[in-house]
C-alpha cells in the first residue's frame, strides 16, 4: 500500500466469496451444462471426422464449390484450391481440418446469434446502450480470464474452446449488423413505410439487403477472430493447428511452430478470400453502374 | 370540382420532448422563436385547416423550413400530428390501428419522393411492383400491373435495369410508376421534380398533367417553385413558418395576395403564363369579323403570337363558343404590368 489508497472494503474476502460461489455453480451445474452442450460437441467432432476422413481432393472440391457460389469468379477459386494444396504439402492437413471444424461451428453460431442481436440493437436505442458496454468488455477482457471459468465448468476440451471463441469473435458481427442497418438511407426506409410495409417487411425488403455489405464485413471479421482464437483454444485441449504451435513452443522446435503458424495464415487467407469476394459481389449489386 | 377528399382540421405539430406542453404554450401566446429558445421545441405546423377535393391537384407551396414536407407526411401518417384531425373520405385516419393504417397505405395513398427513394438493390420492375408485393398480390397480377405502369411512364425496355443505371429523370419516372401501380386514389408528391434539371423537370410536369387528365387522381403536390405551383395546381396553399398564409387558385392568389409575404412571393412570376385571356377581354369592344379568335382559357402568353403576326385585335371565345369580347395588345400589356 505505498500509494496510500485507503482500504475501504475487504477485497480478499470478496474474492474468496466469488470463488466459493463459482465453485458452487461448477459443482451443481457442471454436469447438466455438459449434457446440454453434448450435441454441439458431437457436431464439431462429426465435422472434424468428415473433413479428415474424406479424401483430400473431395475437400478441396467442396471448398472450390463454396468459393464459386460466393464469388462467381475463377480467380478466388483457383487461389483457394492452391492454398489448400499448400496446406497438404506442409503436412498439417489433419490438424488444419480440426481447426477448420471448430472455427466453422464457432463462426456459424456467432452469426446465428449475432445477426439477430444486431438487428434488435438497431431497433432500440435502449438495447444499444445496454449492449455496447457488454461488447466492449467482451473485446477488451483478456481471454484467459474467461477461459478459466469455462474450463472449470466443462473441463478441458472442445466445448470451452468453442464458447470462448464465440465470446471473443461475436462482437464484430453484432456491431456491424447494428451499424449497417442504422446506416441504411432513411428515405428508402421511409418509402417502404409509405407503401405500407410492416416492420417485418421493412427489415427484410430494405434494411437487411441494404446493410448486407456491412454485415458481410462483420461476418468476415468474426471469421478471422474465430480463427485466431482457435490457436489459443488449443491450450485447453481443442487440438488442431494451435496444438502444433503449442508443442513447438514446449519442445523448442522452431520448425514445428513455424509450419503450423504458416498453416494458420493459409487458412486465414482462404476464409478471407471467400468472405471478401462474396461481400464485393453483394456491394456491386447495390451500386451497379451502367456499362 | 368533386367532393372533399382530404380534410385537414386544425392540425398542429411540435417536435421535441414534450409536444403537448409546448403546444399549450403556443396556445397561450408563445411564438415559434420563443418556443425554440425557451424549450428547444420546434413548432413545425400551426393550426392548419384545408380541404383537398377529389380529382384536383392541390399544391402546397413554401420555402425550406415552411413545414410543407412535414405537412404532406401527415396525409399518410408518416408523421403524427400533435393535435388536430385528418379526415380522408370522411374517416379520421388518426383513429386507424396499425393493420388498418397498413392497408390504407398499401391501397389508398401512394407517395413520390424528392430524391426518388428507390430500392437500389432491385430492378425497375421490382421497384414498380414493390407496393403490390407488400400487399401480397399474386405474381402474375403484379407483373401485369407493374408492366402497364412502366409502359405508361415510357420506360418499356428498362424493366431489368437497376436504378443506378438510369438518369435522374428516368429514376423519378420509376418513382411515379411505383406510386401509380397500387392504383391509389391519392398521390402525395413531395418536391417530386425539384431534384431534376430544368428541361427534364418541364417534361415531367407536362407528363404529370397529361397523366392526371387521364387518371383523375387526387394529387397533393409539394413545391418551393411558384411557376411549378401555378402550372400544376388547381388550388395552391402558401405556407410560411408552419402557418397557412393563403389558399386559392393561381389566378386568385396573383390577383389578390392575402398579405405582404404572398405579394412579394408572386411579384416575380411570369404573369403571361398564368393569367387567362377570358379575364381581360373587353366586352365593350366589338372585334372585326376577320379578327383572329382565341379561347378564353388560353394564357395571355398565347395571345402574344397572334399579335406578333400583325393583328390589332383578337376575339375571345368562351367555352360555349360565344365571342365575349376582344383583347388589344394594350390591354394585354396593362394586365401584365399590374404588379
Amino acid at each position: 500500500m505505498t500509494s496510500g489508497f485507503p482500504e475501504v472494503w475487504d477485497t480478499r474476502a470478496f474474492g474468496r466469496a466469488l470463488d466459493t460461489a463459482f465453485n458452487g455453480i461448477v459443482a451443481t451445474w457442471g454436469e447438466p451444462l455438459e449434457q446440454i452442450f453434448l450435441p454441439l460437441l458431437r457436431a464439431i467432432n462429426g465435422l472434424e471426422k468428415l473433413l479428415q476422413l474424406s479424401p483430400w481432393w473431395a475437400v478441396v472440391t467442396a471448398f472450390c464449390i463454396v468459393t464459386w457460389a460466393a464469388a462467381r469468379q475463377w480467380r478466388p477459386v483457383a487461389m483457394v484450391a492452391a492454398m489448400l494444396v499448400a496446406l497438404g504439402l506442409l503436412g498439417v492437413w489433419d490438424a488444419a481440418m480440426a481447426s477448420v471444424a471448430l472455427m466453422l461451428v464457432a463462426t456459424l453460431l456467432s452469426v446465428m446469434l449475432g445477426i439477430p442481436l444486431g438487428i434488435l440493437m438497431s431497433r432500440s436505442d435502449r438495447m444499444r446502450s445496454g449492449m455496447l458496454p457488454i461488447l466492449d468488455i467482451m473485446q477488451t477482457m483478456p481471454i484467459f480470464v474467461y477461459l478459466i471459468p469455462f474450463v472449470m465448468l466443462f473441463g478441458p476440451g472442445k466445448i470451452p474452446a468453442l464458447l470462448a471463441t464465440i465470446v471473443f469473435a461475436i462482437p464484430p458481427v453484432i456491431r456491424l449488423t447494428d451499424l449497417g442497418i442504422r446506416q441504411v438511407d432513411p428515405e428508402v426506409v421511409e418509402a417502404s413505410r409509405a407503401f405500407g410495409a410492416s416492420r417485418h417487411q421493412q427489415l427484410w425488403t430494405v434494411q437487411v439487403p441494404l446493410a448486407m455489405p456491412t454485415i458481410m464485413a462483420g461476418i468476415n471479421q468474426t471469421t478471422m477472430m474465430a480463427l485466431s482464437m482457435v490457436v489459443i483454444a488449443s491450450m485447453i485441449g481443442a487440438g488442431g493447428l494451435g496444438y502444433q504451435v503449442l508443442q513447438g513452443i514446449q519442445r523448442l522446435e522452431v520448425s514445428r511452430g513455424l509450419i503450423a503458424g504458416l498453416g494458420i495464415v493459409l487458412l486465414a487467407i482462404i476464409f478471407d478470400r471467400i468472405a471478401q469476394s462474396y461481400g464485393r459481389r453483394v456491394q456491386a449489386n447495390l451500386h451497379r453502374e451502367s456499362e | 370540382m368533386g367532393p372533399v377528399k382530404i380534410r385537414v382540421e386544425n392540425v398542429s405539430k411540435v417536435f421535441g420532448r414534450d409536444p403537448a406542453g409546448a403546444l399549450a404554450k403556443v396556445r397561450a401566446g408563445a411564438d415559434k422563436t420563443r418556443l425554440k429558445e425557451e424549450m428547444d421545441h420546434v413548432l413545425a405546423l400551426h393550426d392548419i385547416t384545408l380541404d383537398v377535393r377529389t380529382g384536383e391537384t392541390f399544391v402546397i407551396m413554401g420555402l425550406s423550413g415552411s413545414g410543407k414536407s412535414t405537412l404532406i407526411r401527415h396525409f399518410n401518417r408518416l408523421i403524427e400530428p400533435t393535435s388536430g384531425r385528418i379526415l380522408i373520405d370522411g374517416e379520421d385516419i388518426l383513429t386507424y390501428d396499425a393493420a388498418r393504417l397498413q392497408a390504407f397505405r398499401r391501397r389508398k395513398v401512394a407517395m413520390v419522393f424528392q430524391r426518388f427513394a428507390l430500392l437500389p438493390h432491385r430492378t425497375v420492375m421490382q421497384n414498380v411492383a414493390y407496393g403490390l408485393t407488400l400487399d401480397g398480390v399474386d405474381r402474375a397480377e403484379v407483373l401485369r400491373r407493374a408492366g402497364e405502369q412502366i409502359a405508361l411512364v415510357g420506360l418499356s425496355g428498362f424493366e431489368n435495369s437497376y436504378p443506378a443505371q438510369l438518369s435522374g429523370g428516368m429514376q423519378q419516372r420509376v418513382g411515379l410508376a411505383r406510386a401509380l401501380a397500387t392504383d391509389a386514389e391519392i398521390l402525395l408528391m413531395d418536391e417530386a421534380f425539384s431534384a431534376l434539371d430544368p428541361l427534364i423537370r418541364h417534361d415531367m410536369q407536362m407528363q404529370l398533367k397529361e397523366l392526371q387528365a387521364r387518371l383523375g387522381k387526387t394529387i397533393v403536390f409539394i413545391t418551393h417553385d411558384l411557376d411549378e405551383a401555378l402550372l400544376l395546381g388547381d388550388h395552391i396553399a402558401i405556407l410560411k413558418d408552419g402557418m397557412l398564409r393563403q389558399v386559392g387558385t393561381g389566378a386568385e392568389i396573383l390577383a389578390s395576395p392575402a398579405d405582404d409575404y404572398v405579394a412579394r412571393f408572386v411579384r416575380d412570376v411570369n404573369r403571361g403564363r398564368i393569367l387567362f385571356c377570358g379575364a381581360f377581354a373587353d366586352a365593350g369592344l366589338l372585334p372585326a369579323a376577320e379578327a383572329p379568335v382565341i379561347a378564353a382559357e388560353a394564357t395571355l402568353e398565347a395571345a402574344f403570337a397572334v399579335f406578333a403576326s400583325g393583328a390589332q385585335m383578337v376575339a375571345v371565345r368562351n367555352g360555349d363558343g360565344r365571342i365575349t369580347g376582344a383583347l388589344t395588345a394594350q390591354r394585354v400589356m396593362e394586365a401584365l404590368a399590374r404588379a
